[in-house]
Order: structure tokens, then C-alpha cells, then sequence
């Protein structure tokens, strides 16, 4: 149900913007106007809840540990997923970041006769979690195309390895092809495995049908239905530099273009407001970004407070006649 | 165990397919053998809690204040200000569901709200209800519901359904770490008046004597006084126990179970042994004689105020640095919260062992040494000297506690003190040990005999590696560092894995340190005949 209902807000997104593309005004509205908006409220939402993240203190330092800890000289300690160091922590988070080191010790548990419990190894989350966020990256990257002139290096140098196999006219990159399996492997997972069904939101749904959204629509008009780059490429500069291009250069592009524009734009609007958040709560997260030294270095919780303790000479006083009695030394006589 | 307690077999035919409802509309029930009753008003008025009063879990009406809505509210508000983790994990979760069958109560029990990311969701919902904008515009379908007392039953129920393992945050892509969710919301429970007797009780008995279990001064002196004549009995050798005593060098701190329960007590005489062999300068306190701290699974302020004690009375007692016994969740206190909570330790010096000289640089701030670190440094500088075959007539597996485990990583000290104590060491499966361990199921105040059935389906992940390995390498006792599992995985494998013991690392060291003067030792600490003894002692 609450996969249908996503899919749908997001096909009426769809239908909005073909219909929107008819009409020159509205062509401004979707082609200028709403990736302002987009723009504004991802930036000011993201730094506002960043903000609110930021300003929650944290009074304990309590990293979850995986592998030993560094104790004894002659113990060999776990450098990255038991770090006692910043660098080792750098280097916890890299490979959080980089590499989904979290979900690569992703297991399957089974249970069968006997009873007999099994964990097997299960890499399929890591692997479509992994190909989707870094294609979604360099995808995002080679985007930068249409924002710069000159085009900077590393937005080439992203462009050429994504292309680097040379098939097809124009080249087929091998991102575009990545991003679709894995989203459509992130859904399907998400349909078919009754545990992860039930536990999904309308807001789990929403980014991949709207993300999927972007990345259909984006690669019908890089392969097939043919739209004026010359023209995209106007409007995106136009954006980036304040002097937004007029109706003659919005005709130019065809009616998709505005609908991939305006997922995108839709999607930027979401993102502070929904579990994307993730993209920077994942380095904030104190389990993982604080290094497991705790005996070594005093950690001060800035809201710490007085607290009604029990103190040794109330405790002697209630128990001074049997300590007495029991033979064991007293303070006080 | 209950005549009414379903065979292994069926309480083991678990379906992890979820119901058809939405869990939103499923309310809770609270079946026999599945909950823990209620706090006595007494113990819980004793240490101040609000709204002590009668009242049951299984009773439809709580007797909650007028205003708990309120209350719960502002309470949320609060914590979300005071804790970074709180406001990130409510925030963050994509609902990957990497953690659904990582949760030991959720493999036992199928019941789709102990899969960590929905006890999650459970607070979750209601956060976003009053603390989103999404949430307050749309309601249900961005997954916000109002608070209701529904929800606060639910609550109560599976987040007293959690021991604070931390399992599910290993494989967690943010570290979402569910025991500090189930922190949060025990205590916003507790605000209301809604507490568990076995956690509320040992926090009230603890803050008087000193201990979980209520034992006065004279009385741990008693237990203590038993141990060294009971040691005296097996060994031939009179040992000191030393008890406030001003000036010694070290403070030894161990959980209270240690010297009342069994077979805690075996690790005890262990340490009493180790200590005498070794000439320690040390003392046990009456006033600070519990390392546990029950007050973690109640609240931040109970656990400070409860872990107060240690430090007080290493200064009292002038002592140079703190030496901390086997247990669990009293070392995730230790190391991850005493300094912050009541330190700083200035007035100890950074520990250093009399023996070998070794300067523990890594509590150079705490100040406190586990002892499986103290000994494995003993043995390493050849200090102590051991007779392994002592052990022989155990095949052993070892426990790794779900705290040491992934609140510290003590993983090899206690396996290089087995490997150098015992002949017969067999690892349980990998995914089920060092921070892939697997709760003993009743962590967290949660070891009730009221809630058997729960333990039982909790304990289901370990007792099942437990009897792999008793059917493959014929082990017999499976050793552990951690009071709560001594306590608590006996009925755990007399149910998985029969045949299958549970002990101390330092029992193993007890049995198998050559004391001086010792006389033929026919037994182990526990007065089972040594390989080769059978029938030679007096047992």
C-alpha cells in the first residue's frame, strides 16, 4: 500500500511537469523558479538540522566497539574498527563512508531443524547499497558538465572512467546502467522480503521511486529522445550565475527535461525533511566518530549535574554497631 | 524450571514472517512468562523515584499522573537537547534493515517488534508526531502516531524487552545503537512511575548497603570470611581477604554475586587464590562492595549515583588505583561512563602492576584495571605458575559478554589467560562471538524468573552455538566474564545445551595457579575430582 501510494505521488510529480512543459510560463516556473526554491531549501534545511544535531551535546563518549581494544603493548589492538586514536577514527569513518564497512559484516540468520540457528554470510544489501550510492555520485559529478565552463578536470576525468568501455553511441555509461539495477534490486528487496515490508514507510519508497524517476527520465534523454544540450547547458549556467535564460532558450529544450528537472528539483526539497538526512547524520553518529579511549582520556559532559549520593558516613553511621560487632575498621568509634 | 514451560522443541518453532496488521495497529499483550512485574513502591521511594505506586503490567489501568502525556513529552524534549545520539538516531534510520535478525530476542521469538529497527520505530513514531514537521503535517503516512497509552504499554513492554546488548549497532551503517534508545525511553518510563522491580530494588538495595543484594556490612564480611575458609579447605592454604583497610596499594571491586551466588563464587575463590599467591597490597570495601551498576539500566542519574561509591572510597581509603572483577555491564559503566560521571580520578595515580612493573596506559585517566588485563600481564612475565592439566576435566568454550565485547573490546586477554590455564579451549561459530557475541538473553535487569519464557527465547542464539560446540568437541562449560550471565545462562543451557556448565576465567586460573604450601590438590574449586583423582579425595 504504501509502495502504490508513493509510486503514484511520484507519478503525479511526473504528470505535473509534462504537463507544466506546455506552456512557457510555466516552463520559467520548472526550468528556473523551482530550482531556486530547491536549491534554497535543501541548503537551509540541511544546514538547519545539521545545526540542531550539532547542538545536542554529547555527554558520553560511547563508541560500539568491534575487535580488540588497545590495552597491553604485547596485545594487538584493532586499529580501525576499535580505534583509540583520531587518525584510527578517520580512519573508521573512511571506511563507514567509502566502503559500507557496517553492512559488509551483514549476515543471514536461519533457523532450522534441530533447531539448529545458521548465519551466512549476506553481502547482497552491502553490494546494491554500495553500487547505487557511488554511481549516484559520479553521476552527480559528471552533472557538473552542464555548470562549468571551462569543465574541470575531475569532472572529465569521472566522465571518461564512466565511459571507459566505449560501447554504444553516445557512449554508454556504465553508471547509468549500475544505478538502475541497484535501485530497481533496493525496491524489489524492499517488496519482497516480508520482514523489510513491514517495516517500510511511504518515506522508504518515496526516494526510490523519485530517485528512479530521475534516473529514467535522464537516461531516455541521453540515449533516446534526443533534447538540446546547447540549450540545457544555457540554462544550467544561467542558474548557477544568477542570470537565468529567457523562454527563447527554455522552447529550445524538450518537455522530459523539465521533468527530470523537477524530480530533481522535488527531491532536493525532500532531502532535509526525510530519512536522506542520513548523508550527514552518518558523520555525526557518537558510536562511530569517537575513538574508544575512554580510560585513557577524561571525556566532560558539559550538562553534568550534583546528584544525591549515599556517603560514606551516612553508611557508617547505619551500620556502625554490626561493622563494630564484625570486627571491621570504623571512621568513626 | 515450571512443568508449564514449553519443550525446547516447541518453543523453538519460530516464525519470523510478520503478521498481516500494520504494528501500529497490533497493541501489546502481556502474557505470563514474557514480562518483568512491576517496582515495589518502597524500594523506588527510597532512591526517590517519581510516583511510586501498586500497580502491574498485565492490570488494564496504570495509575499513571494526570499529565503524563506531558511529562513524557517534555522529558523527550529534553533528552533530545542533552543527547547528540538521540537526536541523530531519530533522524537517521533508512530502515535497511540490516539489524532485524541481529536481535537475539527477535531470533527467539519471531515477534517483529524485537527487531531493533521497530523497537526503534516505536519511539521513533511518536517523535515524529510532535518533533517533526513532516510528522505533524502528515501523521501516519510519514510514520508519526500520537502518544497514547497504547504506546506507553508497548513501550514498557519491548523496551524492557531489550537488554542493552548493542549487537544489532555492529552491522548498523550508522552505529545506531539501540541500548541508548532503550536508555532514553526506561528512563521516560520511569519519569511516569514505570519501573521494573528487578532493576528498582537492587538500585534501592545498592544505594543503602553498598550492594545489589542488600548485604550489610557483617554480612559481606561473613561471605568473604566463608570463601577463605572454604579456599583454606581445598587448597590447604589460609588466605587473607582484607576489608576497608586504609593504605592498601589497590581497591578491589567486584560484582556482589561474586561472593553470594553460584558459581560466581568459584571465580571469587579464584581471585582470593591469585591475590594471596601474589602478595597483592590490596582491600576489598563493604562500602563500595558492588561493581554492577543496576542504576545503567534505570537512568544516567541512578548510575551515577550509585558508581559514586568507587571513587569515594579509593580516596577514604587512600588507595593508589582500582582493580575491577569479572561482570559486564558494570564494566561498560567502568569504562565508558565513571570518569565522565564522577571523575576525575586525580587523587589515584595511573596504575601499575607491583609485579612486573607494567604500566597500565591505557587507564591512565580511570585509573581502573580489569582484572583479566592484571593477570594476563602476570602470566606473560611468567609470575605465576600454573598447572593447566588442573583443568583437564573441562573442554571449554568461552562467552564473550555482550559489554566487554563492544563497549570495550576485552577479547584477548581472557582467551590468553584460558589458552595459558587450560589444555581443551574450543571457539564457538564466528558469528556468535567476539563482537558478533550473543547476549545471554537477561542482561539489562531483565533476569527475572517472571520472565522465563522470554530469557529462554533470548537465550536461544547462545545456547545453540553452546550445544554446536558440546556436540562437536565435547565442552562442558562455557566461561564467561560477566556476573549476569553467570547467573542467568545456567537455565539457558540446562534448557539449549544440557550438559553444558557455566564459569569464571579466573575459576580456571584458581584451579590451575600452584599455590605455595598448597597441599595435593585432589579437586577443583567447585570439589570436582581432577583427571586422574577420581575417588582419591575426600569428596
Amino acid at each position: 500500500m504504501r509502495a502504490v501510494f508513493s509510486l503514484a505521488v511520484v507519478i503525479i510529480l511526473v504528470l505535473i511537469a509534462q504537463v507544466g512543459a506546455g506552456s512557457a510560463g510555466m516552463r520559467y516556473l520548472l526550468g528556473v523558479i523551482i530550482p531556486y526554491i530547491a536549491m534554497a531549501v535543501f541548503l537551509i534545511g540541511m544546514v538547519y538540522r545539521v545545526i540542531k544535531w550539532a547542538r545536542s551535546p554529547v555527554p558520553f563518549r560511547i563508541p560500539v566497539t568491534c575487535g580488540q581494544e588497545k590495552s597491553l603493548p604485547w596485545i594487538k589492538s584493532s586499529k580501525l574498527d576499535n580505534p583509540h586514536t583520531t587518525l584510527g577514527v578517520i580512519g573508521r569513518m573512511a571506511l563507514e563512508i567509502l566502503c559500507f564497512r557496517s553492512l559488509f559484516r551483514n549476515t543471514k540468520t536461519e533457523l532450522r531443524k534441530g533447531p539448529t540457528l545458521t548465519y551466512g554470510s549476506s553481502k547482497y544489501l552491502w553490494l546494491g547499497a554500495l553500487v547505487f550510492h557511488w554511481s549516484f555520485l559520479i553521476i552527480f559529478i559528471r552533472h557538473f558538465k552542464y555548470f562549468t565552463e571551462p569543465i574541470p578536470s575531475f569532472v572529465l576525468l569521472a566522465q571518461n572512467l564512466d565511459g571507459f568501455f566505449q560501447v554504444g553511441l553516445p557512449i554508454v555509461y556504465i553508471t547509468d546502467i549500475l544505478i538502475l539495477v541497484a535501485l530497481t534490486y533496493l525496491l524489489f528487496r524492499r517488496l519482497l522480503d516480508a520482514k523489510l515490508r513491514y517495516i517500510s514507510l511511504a518515506g522508504d519508497y518515496i526516494p526510490l521511486f523519485l530517485i528512479g524517476g530521475i534516473a529514467v527520465t535522464g537516461v531516455l534523454m541521453r540515449y533516446f529522445t534526443k533534447t538540446d544540450i546547447v540549450a540545457v547547458k544555457q540554462l544550467a549556467i544561467g542558474l548557477v550565475t544568477f542570470s537565468p535564460v529567457g523562454a527563447d532558450v527554455l522552447g529550445q529544450i524538450s518537455s522530459i527535461f523539465f521533468i527530470h528537472i523537477f524530480l530533481v528539483s522535488v527531491l532536493f526539497i525532500y532531502f532535509p525533511f526525510s530519512k536522506l538526512v542520513h548523508l550527514g547524520g552518518v558523520f555525526l553518529s557518537p558510536t562511530r566518530n569517537l575513538a574508544n579511549n575512554n580510560r585513557m582520556e577524561r571525556h566532560v559532559n558539559p550538562w553534568d549535574y550534583p546528584v544525591k549520593v549515599h556517603t560514606y558516613e551516612e553508611w557508617e553511621d547505619e551500620f556502625r554497631d554490626v561493622m563494630k560487632a564484625a570486627g571491621l575498621p570504623l571512621d568513626k568509634e | 524450571m515450571s512443568d508449564d514451560m514449553p519443550k525446547p522443541e516447541q518453543l523453538a518453532q519460530i516464525s519470523y514472517g510478520p503478521p498481516p496488521k500494520n504494528w501500529m495497529d497490533n497493541p501489546v499483550k502481556f502474557r505470563t512468562g514474557t514480562f518483568n512485574y512491576s517496582a515495589n513502591p518502597d524500594s523506588a521511594r527510597y532512591v526517590d523515584f517519581p510516583y511510586p505506586r501498586k500497580w502491574m503490567p498485565m492490570e488494564d489501568d496504570w495509575q499513571l499522573p494526570e499529565n503524563w502525556q506531558e511529562i513524557i513529552l517534555n522529558g523527550l524534549k529534553d533528552r533530545l537537547n542533552k543527547y547528540r545520539t538521540l537526536r541523530v538516531f531519530m533522524d537517521i534510520c533508512v530502515r535497511c534493515g540490516a539489524c532485524a535478525d541481529k536481535c537475539h530476542f527477535f531470533i527467539g521469538s519471531g515477534d517483529p517488534k524485537n527487531m531493533p529497527v521497530l523497537r526503534a520505530e516505536l519511539l521513533r513514531s511518536v517523535y515524529r508526531n510532535d518533533f517533526t514537521t513532516a510528522g505533524k503535517i502528515l501523521g501516519k503516512i510519514a510514520g508519526a502516531r500520537k502518544l497514547t497509552v497504547g504506546v506507553l504499554k508497548e513501550w514498557f513492554f519491548y523496551f524492557f524487552q531489550c537488554t542493552e546488548c548493542r549487537r544489532c549497532s555492529v552491522y548498523c551503517p550508522y552505529g545506531i545503537d539501540t541500548a541508548e534508545i532503550t536508555m532514553m525511553v526506561r528512563e521516560l518510563l520511569n519519569l511516569v512511575g514505570l519501573n521494573i522491580d528487578w532493576i528498582t530494588t537492587p538500585v534501592a538495595n545498592c544505594f543503602r548497603t553498598g550492594n545489589h543484594l542488600g548485604i550489610q556490612p557483617h554480612g559481606f564480611a561473613d561471605s568473604l570470611e566463608f570463601a577463605v575458609d572454604e579456599l583454606e579447605e581445598l587448597t590447604g592454604v589460609r588466605v587473607e581477604a582484607p576489608i576497608n583497610r586504609k593504605g592498601a596499594e589497590i581497591l578491589f571491586v567486584a560484582p556482589s554475586a561474586d561472593y553470594f551466588a553460584t558459581p560466581h563464587y568459584y571465580t571469587l575463590l579464584g581471585y582470593l587464590a591469585l591475590f594471596h599467591e601474589i602478595g597483592l597490597d590490596y582491600t576489598w570495601s563493604a562500602y563500595a562492595s558492588e561493581g554492577g551498576n543496576f542504576g545503567l539500566f534505570h537512568s544516567a542519574e541512578t548510575m551515577k549515583r550509585l558508581n559514586n561509591k568507587i571513587y569515594a572510597e579509593a580516596k577514604r581509603l587512600g588507595v593508589k588505583w582500582i582493580l575491577g572483577g569479572e561482570c559486564g555491564h558494570m564494566w561498560r559503566v567502568l569504562h565508558q561512563y565513571m570518569d565522565t560521571i564522577n571523575g576525575p580520578a586525580d587523587f589515584l595515580e595511573v596504575p601499575k602492576s607491583p609485579l612486573t612493573g607494567t604500566v597500565f596506559e591505557n587507564t591512565k585517566s580511570t585509573k581502573m584495571v580489569h582484572i583479566s588485563e592484571f593477570t594476563a600481564d602476570l602470566i606473560k612475565h611468567d609470575k605465576i605458575k600454573l598447572d593447566p592439566s588442573r583443568n583437564d576435566h573441562w573442554r571449554i568454550t568461552y562467552h564473550d559478554s555482550c559489554n566487554p565485547a563492544r563497549a570495550m573490546g576485552l577479547l584477548e586477554e581472557p582467551r590468553y589467560i584460558i589458552n595459558k590455564t587450560c589444555n581443551n579451549f574450543f571457539e564457538m561459530p564466528e558469528n556468535t562471538i567476539r563482537e558478533q557475541t550473543f547476549c545471554c538473553g537477561s542482561g539489562s535487569g531483565l533476569g527475572t524468573d517472571e520472565n522465563l519464557e522470554m530469557r529462554l527465547r533470548g537465550g536461544m542464539p547462545r545456547g545453540n552455538a553452546a550445544r554446536y560446540v558440546r556436540d562437536k568437541h565435547g565442552v562442558n562449560i562455557c566461561l564467561c566474564m560477566c556476573a549476569i550471565d553467570k547467573a542467568t545462562l545456567p537455565a539457558v543451557m540446562d534448557y539449549w545445551a544440557p550438559g553444558v556448565e557455566i564459569g569464571g576465567v579466573h575459576e580456571m586460573v584458581g584451579n590451575a595457579l600452584i599455590l605455595k604450601g598448597e597441599k595435593e590438590r585432589d579437586t577443583d574449586l567447585r570439589g570436582t575430582p581432577l583427571v586422574g583423582k577420581e575417588g582419591t579425595g575426600d569428596v
